[in-house]
């Protein structure tokens, strides 16, 4: 500290504006993806791009409509297997999970959501599609359910934890049981925030290629049958990005467009329903 | 004088509880309070119970590769499925390497975006720009995949090499030509992939950080920026660690992006410039197409070290970063 005090000063400013230099540079990146997606893929967007299936290559046309369809179904799948289970383990950590159980569950839940994906994938391929013998929508969905899972118990814990205790002290007070209290009271006052929680986690699978590899496995052709492969938006994006024809090329801008709409749009409104929440309680 | 029989009347009031037994009544709970408990524990159950089936399948479909390679699978550099020769030397430096230099990229650039949003940004701007960095983490893989081979990659070929080449060529971790893919470039996507993660970790650490220590550093004349560095980060320190160890572990199990840009080359090169490969990006090319059961058992090899090694980035990040912030649920709100 033996330096002037000018000196000081100065590199404090200097130091302080780098500070600003790192917020941009670190938001440029999110600019300009957003803008290559919007001038690269805009443009193939039409009617054939969300009606039409593939088409084989030096045909004209041919769309999205499968790997759309096929996102829909698997996320849909996702959500019936992740939803319920991770919603619960949410309200058991924040009701009970004061204890040991509650701790290790909690750690658990963190650690397995830094597990790459690509692993649960090859979990998910020795655990359904191995036994059933073929790959599947199915277990595409359910290897997305296991992602979905740790990502809601911790998202639904911290919601369920803003209810204010005086909300539960009262309904106990008035007689109610602790479960209809914690079912009808605490858990009904957090709803909107578990909602968005699931908005949130949602948006983060529906982008999620590599459990799909081996599982879902994409398809060139419509299809809802979910014992059978099927195509999705990412999938789709990563096939037609690696090809060598400049019409897939294109159609992997438009498709990663509409995945990046998606994503966001569920993502910004997730947000700012917590954020509204989070001033109120 | 018969004997007239006296009843005892009982007392019309009962006796009143002593406190241990109004407790106790207190404290009795219905039927419907255990199921509902029960239950939910039994869900939660599920969490440990995946951890340890994802484990046991990953290990016993590993075990051919194990006992036929066994150590020497790690170190071993030849990847030759069709002669049956396995060595994962190549992918794990590879996902080290290609980590290391995202790593060093993402660092600098995330600690300064936490030190921004929580120290200098105006109050009015903290929130956007916090938001907006967080959106980065919601960015899907393969769009940062497609992104990094039809923009990043051409932009590093064609206007940061021509210019940086005459300054660098004489580096060895920039020798031989660049064609594009590389793990430079995987390098500069894992560093936008990771830098979300990082930053939102280390702000909330760096808000955990009480304001008496801050008023502290400013009291004995320190300037702001000083006051960051001298009060604030020492103090944040394991849990700023905790965070970029976090980071790490998103930068080794990153599948899409790395696979699309690394180039997928078995071999262990210094050169920043030069294709490689990684674990993640290895299984997701060849588990499909798999041509015997060696080749798949030492995918789940790989796998099961993939696994172990981000288990243990997670557990050792998380145990720093509750040191400082605890209780606080780091991270998973950004996330």
């Amino acid at each position: 500290m033996m330096r002037g005090r000018l000196i000081r000063r100065l590199f404090g400013s200097a130091m302080t504006g780098a500070t600003y230099g790192a917020a941009v540079l670190a938001i440029l990146p999110l600019a300009v993806i957003l803008g290559m997606l919007l001038v690269k893929g805009a443009g193939s967007l039409d009617w054939n791009f969300f009606t039409k299936s593939a088409v084989p290559v030096g045909e004209a046309g041919g769309g999205f409509a499968h790997a759309i369809m096929g996102t829909l179904i698997i996320v849909g799948l996702a959500c019936a297997v992740g939803v319920p289970i991770g919603v619960a383990i949410g309200i058991f950590l924040a009701e009970f999970g004061g204890g040991r159980l509650g701790f290790a569950v909690r750690f658990i839940a963190d650690v397995l959501n830094g597990v790459p994906s690509i692993v649960i994938g090859i979990f998910a391929w020795t655990w359904l599609v191995k036994p059933m013998g073929h790959f599947s929508a199915l277990a595409g969905g359910i290897a997305l359910g296991m992602i979905l899972v740790p990502i809601l118990a911790r998202t639904t814990e911290e919601m369920v934890r803003l209810v204010p205790n005086s909300l539960r002290e009262a309904a106990l007070a008035l007689g109610y049981q602790r479960w209809r209290t914690s079912l009808q009271v605490v858990v009904r006052t957090a709803s909107a925030g578990i909602v968005t929680g699931c908005l949130v986690a949602v948006a983060r699978v529906a982008g999620e290629t590599a459990p799909l590899l081996f599982t879902a496995l994409g398809n060139q052709f419509f299809s809802t049958r979910i014992q059978g492969p099927m195509a999705a938006l990412p999938l789709q994006v990563y096939l037609y990005a690696l090809g060598p024809y400049d019409e897939w090329h294109r159609q992997a801008w438009a498709g990663a467009l509409v995945l990046i709409m998606l994503v966001l749009a569920l993502s910004l409104v997730a947000r700012a329903v917590v954020r509204a929440k989070r001033q109120h309680a | 004088m018969t004997d007239i029989p006296v009843t005892v009347l009982e007392p019309a009031v009962a006796p009143r509880p002593t406190a241990q037994e109004r407790w106790r009544g207190l404290r009795t709970v219905s039927r419907g309070d255990v199921v509902y408990r029960t239950v939910l524990t039994a869900l939660a159950l599920l969490l440990p119970l995946l951890v340890v089936l994802i484990a046991i399948e990953l290990v016993s479909n590993a075990m051919p590769a194990v006992s036929k390679f066994g150590f020497g699978f790690l170190v071993h550099s030849t990847w030759d499925p069709v002669r049956g020769e396995f060595g994962a030397l190549p992918l794990i430096f590879g996902t080290l390497y290609s980590s290391l230099v995202a790593l060093i990229i993402a660092v600098p650039l995330a600690l300064g975006c936490a030190v921004f949003l929580t120290e200098f940004a105006p109050r009015w701007l903290r929130t956007p720009v916090a938001t907006l960095i967080e959106l980065l983490a919601a960015v899907p893989s393969v769009i940062y995949g497609l992104w990094g081979i039809f923009v990043l990659i051409p932009l590093l070929r064609d206007h940061f090499w021509p210019v940086a080449r005459p300054v660098l060529r004489g580096l060895p971790i920039f020798s031989g030509a660049f064609y594009g893919p590389s793990v430079l470039a995987a390098g500069v996507i894992l560093a936008v992939m990771v830098l979300p993660y990082i930053t939102a970790v280390s702000r909330e650490v760096l808000l955990a950080v009480p304001p008496s220590q801050r008023e502290a550093g400013l009291a004995l004349g320190a300037t702001r920026w000083e006051t960051v560095t001298t009060v604030i980060l020492p103090y944040g320190r394991a849990g700023i660690i905790g965070a970029v160890i976090l980071g790490l572990g998103r930068a080794l199990g990153e599948t899409m992006a790395v696979t699309m840009v690394i180039g997928n080359r078995h071999e262990v090169s210094a050169s920043l410039l030069q294709p490689g490969y990684t674990i993640a990006a290895a299984i997701a090319n060849e588990f499909s197409e798999a041509v015997s059961d060696m080749h798949l058992s030492a995918l789940f090899m790989i796998g099961a070290v993939l696994f172990i090694i981000t288990i243990a980035a997670n557990t050792l990040a998380r145990v720093l970063v509750w040191r400082v912030a605890r209780g606080s649920a780091v991270g998973s709100t950004a996330i």
